[in-house]
């Protein structure tokens, strides 16, 4: 997420609960948010339902808002956990969406069928492996910022990605696949 | 030679590509009315401690019917 440089004020202002400083970061923020969010849950609809959920947790919890912090770090940790609370009160079966991208190179010693299955098994894993491997190994976001997100350390955020890969493995294992 | 690990991380790029590809990362319209919508829902609920003052005025009255008139003087 780039790092908007907001006035001081404005974040002073929001934090008294002006409703105006709200809608200016809003308006700032959206896209940002947005992004992090369609990065983990990978619907357009449910990241722009969560994107509005995340802010209305921002806009309940001004006063706990230190306007000397990053807004940016903030929102981002709250939009992890609407995510997170998202994939948890979801069935794993249905947590991702059948309609998604294809790799942009795909590779010919890898079946239709396979990928299906690995995007099958990928859903049904617990989601807080699953929101650690999608933005590590999908996504491709730094470990840092992964932690700061998710509030746990990099050791922590590696260690859920290992945790995702045996169980991902192990899961394939049992349909009869051999990664 | 690749390990296990590394070949399920391969596997699993193949299966789900990143999301921020030009056309799917962006958001598409703003989310301000919507946002204004849910603001408006939760500030015409009525919090918690307003339920249980109305339902202590109620029990306040069963027990004490004779500050009915009392009460609506005041009100």
């Amino acid at each position: 997420m780039p790092t908007l440089a907001q006035p001081r004020e404005l974040l002073q202002r929001f934090s008294l609960g002006e409703v105006d400083a709200f809608e200016e970061l809003f308006r700032l923020h959206q896209g940002e948010v947005y992004r992090w969010i369609l990065r983990i849950v990978r619907d357009p609809a449910t990241a722009e339902d969560l994107t509005v959920e995340t802010f209305w947790r921002i806009h309940r919890g001004h006063a706990s808002f230190d306007s000397a912090r990053s807004f940016e770090a903030w929102a981002r940790r709250i939009a992890s956990n609407a995510a997170l609370d998202y994939l948890r009160s979801k069935p794993r079966e249905t947590a991702l969406p059948d309609d998604l991208p294809q790799a942009p190179q795909p590779d010919p010693g890898i079946s239709q069928e396979m990928r299906q299955k690995t995007v099958r098994a990928f859903g049904r894993l617990p989601p807080k492996l699953r929101i650690a491997a999608t933005l590590a190994l999908i996504e491709e976001q730094p470990y840092k910022e992964i932690a700061e997100a998710l509030g746990i350390s990099t050791g922590a955020v590696k260690l859920r990605v290992f945790r995702a890969l045996r169980l991902l493995r192990k899961n394939l294992q049992r349909q009869g696949v051999e990664p | 030679m690749t390990t296990p690990d590394e070949r399920m991380e391969h596997l699993l790029k193949q299966s789900l590509s990143p999301t921020s590809t030009p056309t799917g990362a962006t958001l598409q319209r703003d989310l301000w009315p919507a946002m204004l919508d849910r603001l408006g829902e939760t500030s015409a609920a009525l919090p918690w401690f307003d339920w249980a003052l109305l339902a202590a005025v109620v029990v306040w009255l069963a027990i004490f019917p004779r500050a009915i008139p009392v009460l609506l003087y005041h009100l």
